[in-house]
């Protein structure tokens, strides 16, 4: 009896061990290159989570009906096997494991934010899969020494520094007055930590430096004090309740300030919520479809624009196409590695040095794109009240000139 | 000018976040019940008002409509789930209405999207004092309307038939019960009431601030604040803590900057907490 018992029990895990081997996944099965992600499909990143995918998809179809990705003389088909991580870095966590663990996937792309990207961060690490990522951006991804992250985006403390700089141009060169108002999460304070520092670069002063509560929508008090200091540049990053947020008590106040520079202007559709009451605000981004950098497969962004508005009814965010562009960076990386192995892909990665129609790339040995900068846009109306978002700088992408200083509320 | 304009900021911030507290105050005092998806309850009716703006309707008719759907939600939320949890231990409740929390919240991002929105009154701005101060119309509506319904709730609390039965239940509701009173339509009123409370406020915060599926525990833990700081069934007393609390986190923010903005509100909560058990605990010594 009990050695029918044991052989009966030996059996059982035989096949449940066999079973879990046939589902698993190769990281290449027939002619696909199979990639894991962990995307917000719901929860409170959902919309961006969206993008990211729509991103994804509209990469991989395209290289895919292009050609596909050419390695040791045979073509493959990218394609990506999703999760939803319902906007949760614990849940991310897991999906991530399950993915590399069970899935078997070898290659990941990243998911959308820098909170849930540094929860996945560590087990790509840990297992040496190989992650490009186009959606997190804190600066603290990449002073970990993390050796298979790679980031297609500007870091998070590159977004508004170039802002400071313009207003210290427009000011012949000296110092201006600087009112910061940051949400307090990660993001935000790297984005405030490249402020500081371009303050200090640019013998500039801070006059107000508020640290927003999270769960706070008024900044009621911060903007009294702006009355009262009268800075030359407000700067706002609070993701896009802060963006909403300060235009409409800004507008509501009054206040008058000669430049207003925000971050996630586009995610919050401000000139769509908030109409000509948005005119005039600078904001960081780290794509516009005006940037004449091209590549084979999306020919330029005007071109993207078109092709994704065609595709999924909406213009592109730039969460969308730096998404796309992580895809032409691994098909780029698996081509010069010719192989599937992942430290080869990984140090191909590395050596990555090309231009996409998002931008140019180039990582640096932390793993962020050391070769594209922000660009900031303004928002323009015209007179029945439409308005529009135009590059102002750097100057080499300008598709408009900036309109500084901001006109005062009274003569709107 | 710099503590008027706090002042004022803070005193119209407070009477909105005393109408939430208001609600809250009713439904603890009567059914004993800690509601975690007031928030959630609030956001809901901003979402209304936000709906009628896209549909090219003001959103300041919201303030109508928000209550009156709101009311019926409140309705459902009692017969479906509070009703069973009424008479229970305190603990049951705040569990069973911290589900309800995260039930909205996902249905609310699954419906309306995980975008932060607003509805534009157009309202402008009031300039006082040579324009120093500068009071956004959209706010001094909401404190208007806030105050209204307020006195509104009081007249009919006193003055109706079912208003006499709420306070009947709140005071002794098994007293009430054997003299008649339907405690079971009380409890349900009440709860509709509060949910309808709710919605004036979220169409008001749709107005004034911005809303989203997340957003609404900051609006249940206000809310809890105040009527802490009032106590039970001390209506004028959630008034005037709501108002307070708000000059008091104006010029908190003003002094000590913004991050400290959230905390000193709870070390004055906590301060205050102290200050009741020491007073409590003279008096007792007084009684012996």
């Amino acid at each position: 009896m009990k050695i029918n018992k044991i052989i009966i029990s030996f059996i059982s895990a035989a096949i449940i061990l066999l079973s879990t081997s046939v589902v698993s996944f190769a990281k290449v099965v027939g002619d696909k290159i199979i990639l894991g992600a962990a995307i917000s499909l719901t929860g409170k990143y959902s919309s961006n989570g969206v993008h990211t995918q729509n991103g994804y998809n509209m990469a991989v179809d395209r290289i895919n009906s292009m050609g596909g990705v050419k390695v040791g003389g045979k073509t493959y088909k990218f394609d990506i096997i999703y999760y939803d991580d319902e906007s949760n870095p614990k849940r991310a966590a897991q999906l991530a494991e399950r993915l590399i663990s069970q899935d078997g996937v070898e290659f990941m792309l990243g998911p959308y934010s820098s909170g849930l990207t540094k929860a996945i961060a560590p087990v790509t690490e840990k297992y040496g899969v190989p992650m490009v990522e186009a959606n997190g951006a804190s600066r603290s991804l990449f002073t970990k020494g993390y050796k298979y992250l790679f980031a297609v985006l500007a870091p998070a403390n590159l977004y508004l520094d170039v802002a400071i700089d313009l207003a210290v141009e427009k000011n012949n060169g000296k110092g201006v007055t600087v009112a910061m108002a940051f949400e307090q999460d990660a993001f935000s304070q790297d984005v405030r930590l490249g402020v500081l520092d371009a303050i200090k670069r640019t013998g500039s002063k801070k006059v107000i430096d508020d640290k927003l509560p999270k769960e706070l929508n008024d900044m009621a008090a911060t903007l009294v004090k702006v009355k009262q200091m009268k800075p030359d540049v407000l700067v706002v990053s609070g993701h896009t309740k802060g963006a909403l947020t300060a235009i409409r008590q800004i507008s509501e106040m009054k206040v008058d300030v000669p430049m207003l520079a925000m971050t996630h202007c586009d995610a919050a559709k401000l000139s769509k919520q908030h109409g000509k009451n948005s005119q005039y605000a600078l904001c960081a981004s780290q794509w516009h479809k005006t940037l004449t950098y091209k590549d084979d497969f999306f020919k330029d962004g005007m071109t993207y624009d078109a092709d994704f508005t065609k595709e999924f009814g909406y213009a592109p965010p730039y969460q969308a196409a730096e998404s796309s562009a992580a895809l032409l960076v691994f098909k780029d990386a698996f081509e010069r590695a010719n192989s599937f192995d992942q430290k080869k892909v990984r140090d191909a990665l590395a050596a990555t040095n090309m231009q996409t129609f998002y931008g140019n790339i180039k990582f640096a040995p932390g793993g962020q794109n050391v070769d594209k900068p922000m660009v900031l846009f303004q928002v323009m109306c015209d007179d029945a009240g439409k308005c529009e978002n135009k590059v102002v700088a750097p100057t080499k992408w300008a598709s408009a000139k900036l309109i500084h200083p901001i006109p005062s509320w009274s003569k709107r | 000018m710099i503590s008027v304009q706090a002042c004022l900021d803070g005193i119209l911030l407070g009477i909105l976040f005393a109408l939430i507290a208001y609600g809250m105050a009713l439904q603890w005092g009567v059914m004993n019940i800690i509601n975690i998806a007031q928030g959630d309850l609030v956001i809901l009716g901003g979402y209304i008002a936000y709906f009628m703006y896209l549909y090219g309707i003001h959103p300041a008719w919201g303030v109508i409509v928000s209550p009156i759907i709101m009311y019926f939600v409140g309705i459902a939320i009692y017969k479906l789930v509070i009703n069973k949890v009424v008479d229970r231990d305190l603990f049951i409740s705040i569990l069973a209405t911290f589900g309800i929390s995260i039930l909205f919240m996902q249905l609310m991002n699954f419906a309306f999207g995980a975008d932060v929105v607003l509805a534009n009154s157009d309202y402008g701005t009031t300039m006082l004092f040579n324009s120093n101060v500068v009071l956004p119309n959209s706010k001094i509506f909401s404190a208007f309307i806030s105050i209204l319904f307020a006195i509104c709730l009081v007249i009919y609390m006193k003055k109706s038939k079912l208003g006499r039965a709420i306070r009947a239940t709140a005071q002794n509701a098994r007293a009430a019960k054997i003299l008649g009173v339907d405690t079971e339509k009380v409890y349900a009123a009440t709860f509709g009431i509060n949910a309808a409370l709710c919605g004036v406020a979220g169409a008001l915060i749709s107005i004034t601030f911005t809303i989203h599926p997340y957003m609404g525990l900051p609006y249940t833990i206000r809310s809890f604040m105040i009527v802490i700081v009032a106590g039970l069934g001390n209506l004028p007393g959630v008034a005037m803590s709501g108002m307070g609390l708000g000059v008091f986190e104006e010029f908190a923010d003003y002094i000590l900057g913004t991050e400290f903005r959230i905390g000193s509100v709870f070390l004055l909560l906590v301060l205050i907490l102290v200050y009741r058990r020491f007073k409590l605990s003279r008096k007792r010594e007084y009684l012996k």
